[in-house]
């Protein structure tokens, strides 16, 4: 798993290419983390380079909103495809997060 | 492939990988579509974690993987040794509530439920044996249509 973080018109973006398994979600929830504590309230998240996430990515997913939403912040999506957009189908994640259909989207409206 | 062929290694957190590459090979081998080894190494894996995190509470135990060909049926059994226990019989996450009612856990089971055709446990000469198949012919309907923003 690599994880690239940049700042695209103010907010916070997050890009996440290889694999978030029970391995490396961890890290994954520690560099999210780190964002929350440095002061960010919205994160986007771009999923377009994941090849795969198990339910431990979904928890620290999950955990990362719970936090962010009691800042009232958000955590918000683009560039699902593949496995990783079923995985969030089937898991409801599509009820409980924007997903944009691109970054450009994404930062448009944020 | 020569069937069934298998695996067997400590329950660690450090062999999964290996394990879900074993899975994902037989897989290949059998002309499995991508995406449908996408979802077939997510199951595993969660499977795989369960056994790792509580199948032997403190002590130490393995692990086996096992794939086989039935017809056009892609079968894998994870297999372990420690206490009985069916997870399957758990109730599933209730996905329809907002970020702040969901419990956080829950979602790996539903997840191997969701992604396979068929998946049953059942307990054996003292093992726990998951079986989870997919079909090799066609691949599932898709899911309902999702709009994005």
């Amino acid at each position: 798993m690599e994880i690239n973080i940049k700042k695209e018109k103010g907010v916070p973006l997050v890009s996440v290419k290889g694999r978030i398994d029970a391995v490396t979600a961890p890290d994954f929830e520690k560099d999210l983390s780190d964002l929350i504590e440095s002061g960010e309230k919205t994160v986007l998240v771009n999923l377009g380079e994941l090849e795969y996430i198990s339910s431990a990515g979904l928890r620290s997913i999950l955990a990362t909103a719970k936090r962010l939403k009691a800042e009232n912040g958000k955590m918000v999506f683009t560039g699902l495809k593949g496995p990783v957009e079923e995985v969030f189908k089937i898991s409801g994640f599509y009820s409980i997060f924007t997903i944009f259909e691109s970054e450009e989207a994404a930062l448009n409206q944020l | 492939m020569p069937l069934p062929v298998n695996l067997k290694l400590p329950a660690k957190l450090q062999h999964l990988e290996q394990l879900i590459d074993f899975v994902t090979n037989c897989a290949r081998e059998q002309g499995i579509t991508q995406n449908k080894i996408g979802e077939i190494q997510v199951a595993v894996e969660e499977a795989l974690v369960n056994v790792i995190n509580y199948a032997y509470k403190d002590e130490e135990g393995d692990v086996e993987v096992a794939c086989m060909l039935d017809g056009e049926k892609f079968i894998i059994e994870i297999i372990d040794s420690g206490f009985p226990f069916d997870f399957l019989s758990l109730q599933d996450p209730d996905i329809s509530l907002n970020v702040s009612e969901r419990n956080i856990g829950g979602l790996g089971i539903y997840l191997i439920k969701r992604l396979m055709d068929h998946v049953e446990h059942k307990r054996e000469d003292d093992k726990n044996i998951l079986t989870l198949m997919v079909s090799t012919k066609q691949s599932k309907s898709e899911p309902d249509n999702v709009t994005k923003i």
